[in-house]
């Protein structure tokens, strides 16, 4: 084995929760302190509704806090705090815009759309609620293994949901919604996960035959034909979301996620070749034979082309938010189309500018590198897989849904994380997260019971792998 | 395992450092050429809505934001209007700007860099973007005194200071009202866009500078200048001034416009060929200088360059490229192709007034920003020296005659001594001719210097002559920048 696998990992059993406590104070600080700017300078005053956001932000990540204590003492401390900062920052923004509608409404003579930003908190106590299942019914992540063909099939089926007559909806070009009782839900943020743990569960098991059984070709270890069939499944299935469902984004998220997990349970780089080769091969399909992806790669290729073109818009409004932003409430977030749900990246850039930007940005690399991190230190194969899985799941949907809006890549319908208009995602999240924080008490905990731990007598878990 | 979670930690840690770079490169380094689009409704919008800076004469505002309780908090409203909208212009969400709002907009709304270090001050201090003011270097009662003067005729008037080339009043008639134009509501807005664009008679065109006219007799004043500056000519040299005078090459005859000889004389003096305005007379030197001579000549007061580059769409004078002699009979009397703006025939007077020196002309005194620090200040800057001092004295002499004893006489103010020159151009034969006068006051120490068009007036053709129609709109922006 490699000399970075033999290294030793120090864990300092200290529980940490009163460093949470402190970033959930300043999370719930920065978001309530835009929320009240907002309201300043859209509406010359302090919001009315300042104290239910408040309160419900503040309670919601007060329950998440103790829940953990209670049952959760060693998991990760920076977790939480950044998932709450980012889903207050959404919730003040999609607010903010919910404003800026409603006075361009008013300008127009129409009745302005009812506001997006108390169904979305509203979400948010659902995602906390999922939170707290989580955290209280899964006491050990491990006991997922047992219902990894349990996960794979549910996966499947969410997937195929939005597929079927009557209980699927067509919604801005994709196939990706189902309604039921009024509702929208968007099983395929839940799918997600299923599929993570399916994959895990999976490759555990089978990791041995396609590490072990291959030949050297060019220097890469390649794997058998035979043992082909994972990763051909997993791109057929992709391709079937892209092409059923029209869902570029959903189709490269579970793509990528397989891929990664099957690179990091059998180390061998020749899965990641195959797959990248694999992947070209499918998005150049798909950009000759659907109009669609074929219409998105024109967009970002020449975005000024098309008039009141979402990207364009989204691209307007970030220069104009330059390096320091217009300021909250002092932009036109409103003018670019879906501003609150694909575009909310592109609403943070212009009123807080690159430099919020880049603050953003810096708060999901937290919780991708926390979320790694917790896969390092972890004890057990499927725990390692699942947080790996988890944690890329959040690089992959920042990379191609920021990267969509800022014109690095073409533009997919993926939810920006905790920010983005949508109840679905915004549980799925949080489903993550505590899944994330889950494995990461399991990896920090003690192996044995901890002594009471003061600063100079520091114990320290040794693990191999 | 845990090397290859290492290695994706990395390569997520690079995906998120390539969307950094990718914004940077996009908000701080494209963001100009972006925000600068013509379809960015948002840069739109934001300007909109900004406190932009008055447009002043001396203290007193002609377009200024009034804040208001819509969406875009600030109104833009022009005082007088009409009579001021050829040169400030109007500013419209719809149809975007004219005249200075759209040539001087950065620094109206205060976004110019020469205005950075103010907006980096108002950013740290949460003050809203305010713009800067311009001082005009109108003169509100020369400018009043135009505009009434046209009163419903269709035509223009500009007038310079001719030691320094600012523009003292530039009239344009029929006008229209900049304030429907920046009204909030869309609707109207709209609809009077539509009925300006409409008129026949062009309200949104500032014919002072945007439109070219022939300038019929008044061009004899550079046709008279290049004679005196080639040495072979003074004012008293004669020169043949028939009735009709022969051309070759063709078999129409130039004629005087009375139909009779110059003055009573076959071969008039200079002087008295330009008191009468005499055709033939300045057919025969035209011929005699050649047309590179003439187009030396009209260059050197401005011709064949755009001038006052702080309006929007000036039309550039110009002397025709290659006439043959005919043709050269014709331009040397303004006009075959011979085209000028007002504006040019009013520096040409300016020129001569200057001791010959024409100054360039300019419409903004100073841009300050809103705490009244000077931003930039206009010096007067020399164009051209287009004749000698000598030839100008000579040229000034003959134009007081021409006020004195000749066709330019309503052009004369009691006391003043007043030099000037009249023009009747003859255009289509449908069309009524166009009457200009241009001319400068005192003579001995010109404080102003005007030139004024009438295109169409209601009066009956033949009464149609410079000095009849357009002498007195002179003579009254003359006795207001005179003061009397």
């Amino acid at each position: 084995m490699s000399i970075a696998s033999t290294s030793v990992i120090q864990i300092i059993p200290r529980t940490r929760r009163g460093v949470e406590l402190l970033l959930l104070v300043i999370a719930i600080a920065v978001s309530v302190g835009a929320y009240v700017n907002i309201g300043i300078t859209v509406q010359d005053k302090v919001p009315a509704s300042t104290g239910y956001y408040a309160a419900g932000i503040g309670l919601l990540a007060l329950i998440a806090h103790l829940a953990l204590r209670y049952r959760a003492p060693y998991a990760d401390p920076v977790l939480l705090p950044c998932a709450v900062l980012l889903n207050g920052l959404g919730v003040a923004m999609i607010h903010r815009i919910d404003l800026g509608l409603a006075i361009v409404a008013e300008a127009r003579g129409r009745v302005p759309k009812a506001a997006a930003a108390p169904q979305q908190i509203t979400w948010t106590a659902v995602g906390i609620v999922l939170f707290l299942v989580v955290i209280l019914v899964i006491r050990d992540h491990r006991r997922l293994q047992a219902f990894t063909y349990t996960a794979g099939l549910a996966g499947l089926v969410l997937l195929v949901l939005p597929l079927i007559p009557g209980l699927g909806v067509n919604l801005n070009g994709a196939r990706i919604w189902i309604r039921l009782a009024g509702m929208s839900f968007q099983p395929g943020e839940f799918a997600k996960i299923c599929l993570v743990v399916f994959f895990a569960g999976y490759l555990v098991v089978k990791r041995d035959v396609l590490t072990l059984a291959g030949h050297r070709f060019l220097g890469l270890d390649l794997p058998r034909a035979r043992d082909l069939g994972p990763i051909g499944i997993a791109w057929v299935v992709s391709l079937g979301v892209l092409v059923f469902e029209s869902d570029l984004g959903s189709s490269l998220l579970f793509f990528g996620l397989f891929l990664f997990l099957l690179y990091v349970s059998t180390e061998r780089a020749g899965w990641l070749i195959i797959g990248g080769l694999l992947f070209a091969g499918g998005a150049f399909f798909a950009y000759t034979t659907f109009g669609h992806v074929h219409r998105r790669v024109t967009d970002w290729l020449d975005p000024w082309a098309i008039d009141g073109g979402q990207v364009k818009l989204g691209l307007m409004g970030q220069a104009w938010g330059g390096i320091l932003g217009r300021g909250l409430g002092q932009g036109h977030p409103e003018a670019t189309l879906y501003a609150q749900s694909d575009m909310i990246i592109s609403s943070f850039a212009e009123e807080l500018g690159l430099t919020g930007l880049i603050a953003i940005l810096l708060v999901y690399m937290l919780i991708i590198e926390r979320g790694l991190r917790t896969a390092l230190g972890c004890r057990d194969i499927f725990g390692k897989l699942i947080a790996t899985g988890l944690a890329m799941s959040f690089a992959l949907q920042v990379f191609v849904i920021v990267g969509g809006v800022t014109g690095l890549i073409p533009l997919t319908g993926l939810a920006t994380p905790f920010m983005a208009l949508g109840g679905t995602s915004l549980v799925a999240n949080w489903a993550i997260i505590a899944l994330l924080l889950r494995i990461s008490d399991q990896a920090r905990r003690p192996q044995t019971p901890a002594a009471p731990v003061s600063d100079d007598t520091i114990a320290m878990a040794v693990q191999k792998q | 395992m845990n090397s290859a979670i290492r290695r994706l930690a990395v390569a997520a840690i690079i995906l998120l450092l390539a969307l950094m770079a990718n914004s940077t490169y996009l908000q701080a380094f494209r963001s100009n050429e972006i925000n600068g689009r013509n379809d960015n409704n948002r840069v739109r919008d934001s300007q909109f809505s900004v406190n932009r800076g008055p447009i002043l004469i001396g203290s007193t505002p002609v377009a200024q934001s009034k804040e208001v309780d819509d969406r875009f908090k600030y109104q833009r409203t022009y005082a007088s209007g009409q009579v001021y909208a050829p040169v400030t212009g109007f500013y419209s969400y719809l149809f975007g700007r004219g005249g200075l709002e759209l040539t001087m907009n950065s620094e109206l709304n205060g976004s110019d860099p020469s205005m950075a270090f103010r907006r980096i001050i108002d950013v740290i201090s949460n003050r809203p973007q305010q713009g800067g003011s311009l001082t005009l270097t109108l003169n509100a009662a020369a400018q009043q005194a135009a505009y009434k003067g046209l009163g419903s005729k269709t035509g223009a008037v500009v007038a310079i200071e001719p030691k320094t080339g600012r523009i003292l009043a530039m009239a344009s008639r029929p006008s229209y009202d900049p304030n429907q134009l920046a009204s909030h509501d869309n609707e109207s807005v709209a609809a009077a866009w539509k009925s300006l664009n409409a008129d026949k008679d062009k309200p949104l065109s500032n014919r002072a500078v945007q439109e070219l006219y022939p300038p019929g007799s008044t061009f004899k004043l550079v046709t008279m200048a290049a004679a005196l500056s080639s040495g072979k000519y003074t004012p008293e040299t004669q020169v043949a001034s028939p009735a009709e005078l022969p051309l070759p090459q063709t078999t129409v005859p130039l004629v005087n416009e009375d139909g009779k000889n110059c003055g009573g004389s076959n071969n008039a003096t200079l002087t008295v060929a330009l008191r009468y305005s005499c055709n033939t007379a300045f057919g025969t030197v035209g011929m005699a200088l050649g047309p590179d001579a003439l187009r030396e000549q009209a260059a050197k007061f401005g011709f064949g360059a755009r001038p006052l580059a702080e309006l929007p769409s000036v039309a550039t004078s110009r002397f025709p490229g290659d006439p043959n002699e005919p043709q050269t009979a014709q331009s040397a009397i303004g006009q075959f192709d011979v085209q000028a703006t007002p504006l040019q025939m009013a520096m040409v007077a300016a020129g001569i007034a200057n001791k010959g020196e024409v100054m360039k002309p300019y419409l903004v005194q100073n841009v300050k920003t809103p705490d009244l620090k000077t931003v930039s200040e206009t010096k007067p800057e020399s164009l051209h020296q287009a004749v000698t001092p000598e030839v100008a004295s000579q040229l000034t002499a003959m134009m007081v005659d021409v006020v004195a004893n000749g066709t330019g006489k309503p052009g004369a103010i009691g006391g003043v001594q007043v030099a000037g020159k009249t023009g009747t151009a003859q255009t289509a034969k449908d069309r009524p001719p166009f009457a200009w006068f241009t001319a400068f006051a005192p003579a001995d120490d010109p404080q102003v210097a005007v030139a004024v068009l009438i295109e169409k007036a209601d009066v009956a053709r033949d009464d149609v002559a410079g000095g009849r129609l357009a002498a007195p709109i002179a003579k009254q922006v003359m006795e207001a920048v005179l003061g009397r």
